[in-house]
């Protein structure tokens, strides 16, 4: 079959620090880390797992960071060498699973616990919250956090992979392949939503408008009872985007603290020497949906005391001085908790107007013209798409 | 030798003309039949300043001498206009420092020893104590800021504010504590145009934004026609009604001044003579000039501009009761600024220059480039103005001088945020202006720093609404599209183009007037 392999780490060749407008030529070129090969599927013969034919498989932040090595070193123990990257997957079943027949249509949680590892299950999984599971890296298959970043399973950027049932959402009549792709990220931004513990009325502030963070602003608007939520976006059309999914104010990078402070009456500080500007006062609830310096700075930097701030997304670094003298609840958000429902949630969400309008401009690729895709991914927020995806069925 | 203001039609002998836009002029080929008004040039000055000071306070209108008034023990508050007067700056010694000098002494010889000198800057910036020091001279700075007998008004300490109570309309008459509870309030005027002055002294000057909402709104503003005519404007009207109850608290002798059109000095005076009467020399200088601000880097013309200060002379000054002294200055500042227009005409031209009252030692950010085109030189006419109504004014101004978040970090707000929404000042107002008004950030760097009011920007834009409600159009030459754009106008790269998009408004050959700005000039349309 045909599929695309990552099959060195960026990150320890230390290359990907290259920066620009465009992908890196260096992740898009020679040197890049990913190579379109044929492989023989993957079969992992033990309980539960079956094959899956790939619909399409969306392109995710995690997968560029991944590629241009801007990821954690934190993380490559947590993934297996060479791997297939993919872990927004709409498929069809080759062969039957468990109680679903062959055919069915699935859309997969990628998260790989204890249940697809054949392990008793680990604490975190015993209380449902799949996404803590903490053995990872062991059991009947190689390491690998997710489906997409674990050799034996395969992923979503190739014809066909392997899953296993605790992964499983069957599609509901009526959705779209392009809708039911949206579920993955869904269900993360269903746990965001969660996560950022909202009380009735809170002010939000969700940094970025890439699918991250619309998604989350869907999220909090539909599960929660927030009161503003202000996006932050860069590009205009994210501005629009962003309204429909539910934000109440959109706002350009640059003056984020400004209306910040002013819609919460807060005092504003600036420090000397070129170091970023603070509140004091802000709004209750960030969400970090970008990951990059900038972004998180400004979440620390507009959350009032005692505020709870939100990583949706990989994180870079970051001051954290607000958190210590501001007390800030600093929460991560990783994939999505099967105890709380969240897949079944977000293949709700999905339904939605502004989801059904989403889904119809997904960017599909084949899988040979990955540059391509890649490159647009890359490019997605200033070229107006919100999800570009890999369709291998296409050939030319 | 003063001649009196002078309307030019433009044909094929004319030079092009002067245009201001920001730090900067051009010079511009008008088409044959503009009409070009210039501002009369400069009436005669007093010939010694000092005795005319001693002789306005000695002979008061309707009051007794200045000397009569005062008794020992008394409380006396000298309040005078802050830097936004006059425009630019004055060489010193300034009027205002040599008028306070002879208050003390008289304040002296009468055994008064409770004085306070208090600026009167509203809902503006604090100045600095250099600011300060210019207007009221060393000696008077030295002797009382230290003890802190001398400091700017603050609109924000209400522990320092008294309510008067209201006006028969209702309004809240709040002014300075210590200004409402003096024995005697002594203020020192710099009438640069009409609407400077009388009521709008104390009544204004000194008061909190509680009392001055009640006519610094869209509704008033768009009222007031215009603001050089205090018995025509909406806006006066009601500080009149307040100067009156104030009056019935607390004894005001009002000093007026009146100064002469010499805005520019040396070596930019020749920016004042009409073109056409340049000397060979005149047009080497500004030839020269222009040249020089086209290699100079924007914080070079900025300094160059900003350090600019005026050889104003005094052409009047006035002393006694509120309204017989702002009669008689209104006169002067007529007589100095009145020019007599026949009709109106469909397109107005007006080059905005790189400073207002709001700006000095600062930028001039986009909504201040408005304020003083559409706020200012629309409304210096008297009767009615100078472009009809559906008419398109044609303004000259870069609008890229950036916002100084150090005067003005309310305006970054405003700009951002509120003419993103909207654009219509009937509209801001019961949207943002409470919130803007009430931010105690703002309130904060008002009180403490030197940034304008959280509502200053909010009173620029009401200030154009009268012109935005009788123009069919407003356009930028060389203004930043952008910034146009954000404030509902539209920009254009020359007067050519700028006169092609206003055709669609007042057909391809309207009438057109160039109001040559500055110095001020008042319109007299009939
Ligand atoms: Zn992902
Ligand atoms: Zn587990």
């Amino acid at each position: 079959m045909l599929a695309l392999e990552m099959y060195r780490s960026v990150a320890k060749t230390a290359l990907g620090k290259v920066a620009g407008g465009r992908m890196p030529l260096l992740l898009t070129g020679a040197a890049a880390p990913l190579r379109m090969v044929t492989l023989e599927a993957p079969r992992i013969e033990h309980d539960g797992w079956a094959r899956l034919r790939v619909s399409l498989s969306g392109i995710c932040g995690s997968d560029l960071g991944m590629l241009s090595g801007r990821t954690s070193l934190y993380f490559q123990p947590l993934v297996s060498l060479p791997f297939v990257p993919g872990h927004e997957i709409v498929g069809e079943l080759i062969d039957p699973c468990g109680d679903l027949e062959a055919g069915t249509r699935v859309v997969i949680d990628p998260v790989l616990t204890c249940a697809a590892r054949g392990l008793e299950a680990c604490e975190a999984c015993a209380r449902g919250e799949t996404n803590r599971c903490s053995r990872i890296t062991v059991g009947d298959i190689s390491s690998g956090l997710q489906t997409g970043f674990c050799h034996d399973t395969g992923g979503g950027w190739s014809q066909q992979l392997s899953v296993h049932r605790s992964q499983l959402h069957v599609v509901p009549e009526g959705y779209s392949d392009e809708q039911a792709l949206l579920a993955e990220p869904v269900a993360c931004a269903v746990h965001t939503a969660r996560r950022a513990a909202v009380r009735p009325g809170d002010r939000v502030l969700v940094s970025g408008a890439g699918a991250v963070g619309l998604l989350a602003t869907l999220a909090l608007r539909e599960l929660t009872d927030a009161g503003e939520i202000v996006v932050v976006a860069k590009h205009a059309h994210q501005r629009e985007l962003a309204l429909q999914f539910g934000a109440t104010e959109v706002v350009a990078p640059s003056e984020t603290l400004r209306r910040i402070r002013r819609a919460t009456s807060a005092f504003m500080i600036e420090p000397e020497m070129m170091a970023a500007p603070y509140l004091l006062g802000g709004v209750d609830v960030t969400v970090d949906a970008v990951g990059s310096k900038e972004s998180l700075q400004t979440c620390l930097h507009a959350t009032r005391a005692g505020g709870r701030v939100v990583l949706s997304g990989m994180p870079a670094s970051a001051d954290l001085s607000a958190a210590w003298f501001r007390e800030l609840e600093v929460v991560g958000t990783y994939a999505s908790s099967r105890g709380s429902g969240d897949f079944a949630t977000a293949l709700d969400l999905v339904g939605h107007d502004a989801m059904c309008r989403l889904a119809k401009t997904v960017a599909p690729y084949p899988l040979h013209r990955w540059r391509e895709a890649l490159d647009h991914a890359h490019s997605a927020g200033r070229l107006g798409t919100v999800k570009v995806a890999f369709d291998p069925r296409q050939t030319n | 030798m003063t001649r009196p203001g002078f309307v030019l039609e433009v044909d094929d002998r004319t030079p092009p003309l002067l245009v201001h836009e920001g730090l900067g002029f051009r010079l511009e080929e008008f088409p044959q039949g503009t009409r070009v008004i210039y501002p009369p040039e400069s009436l005669p000055t007093v010939p010694d300043v000092e005795e005319a000071i001693r002789e306005s306070l000695e002979n008061p209108v309707d009051s007794e001498p200045l000397r009569e008034l005062m008794f020992p023990g008394m409380r006396l508050t000298i309040a005078f206009d802050d830097l936004s007067l006059p425009l630019p700056t004055m060489k010193a010694p300034d009027i205002r420092g040599r008028i306070i000098e002879q208050v003390l002494t008289i304040a002296a010889e009468k055994g008064v020893d409770d004085v306070e000198i208090v600026a009167a800057l509203a809902l503006h910036r604090r100045m600095t104590d250099a600011e300060m020091r210019h207007i009221v001279g060393e000696r008077v700075f030295r002797s009382f800021a230290p003890s802190g007998r001398l400091y700017n008004h603050d609109a924000e300490d209400r522990a320092n504010l008294e309510h008067m109570g209201q006006t028969e309309k209702g309004e809240d008459v709040e002014i300075n504590k210590r200004a409402a509870t003096s024995d005697l309030l002594v203020y020192v005027n710099v009438n640069l145009v009409a609407m400077d002055g009388g009521h709008k002294s104390v009544g204004i000057g000194l008061a909190s934004y509680k009392s001055i909402k009640h006519h610094h709104n869209a509704k008033t503003m768009v009222h007031s026609r215009s603001f050089m005519d205090h018995k025509h404007s909406e806006m006066h009207s009601s500080a009149w009604r307040m100067g009156r109850l104030i009056g019935e608290h607390v004894k005001v002798f009002q000093i007026e001044t009146t100064l002469d059109n010499e805005v520019f000095g040396k070596p930019y005076d020749t920016l004042l003579k009409r073109e056409w009467e340049w000397s060979l020399r005149d047009q080497a200088t500004v030839l020269g000039l222009r040249r020089g601000l086209a290699v100079a880097p924007q914080k070079m013309r900025h300094k160059m501009f900003h350090d600019l200060r005026s050889n104003y002379g005094l052409t009047g000054i006035t002393a006694g009761a509120v309204e017989p002294v702002h009669e008689l200055t209104v006169q002067r500042v007529h007589q100095q600024q009145r020019v007599k227009v026949d009709g109106q005409s469909d397109v107005m031209v007006m080059g905005v220059p790189y400073l207002g009252p709001y700006n000095v030692n600062s930028t001039m950010n986009p909504i201040l480039a408005a304020c003083m085109g559409l706020g200012y030189y629309f409304n210096s006419y008297l009767r009615q103005p100078v472009v009809r109504e559906g008419g398109v004014a044609i303004l000259y101004h870069p609008l890229d001088e950036g916002f100084n978040t150090l005067t003005h970090p309310s305006y970054v707000d405003f700009y951002e945020e509120v003419l993103a929404d909207t654009n219509d000042p009937a509209l801001i107002g019961p949207k943002f202006e409470e919130q803007f008004a009430t931010d105690p950030w703002y309130v904060h760097l008002y009180r403490t720093s030197n940034a304008y009011h959280g509502v200053h920007p909010f009173y620029m834009w009401y200030w154009i609404a009268h012109a935005l409600d009788h123009l069919g159009d407003v356009i930028w030459v060389g203004g930043n599209p952008k910034a146009a754009a954000r404030m509902g106008f539209r920009s254009a790269t020359t007067l050519r183009d700028a006169l092609e998009m206003a055709s669609s408004t007042v057909g391809s050959s309207p009438s057109i007037t160039y109001l040559r700005n500055p110095p001020h000039l008042l319109a007299d349309v009939r």
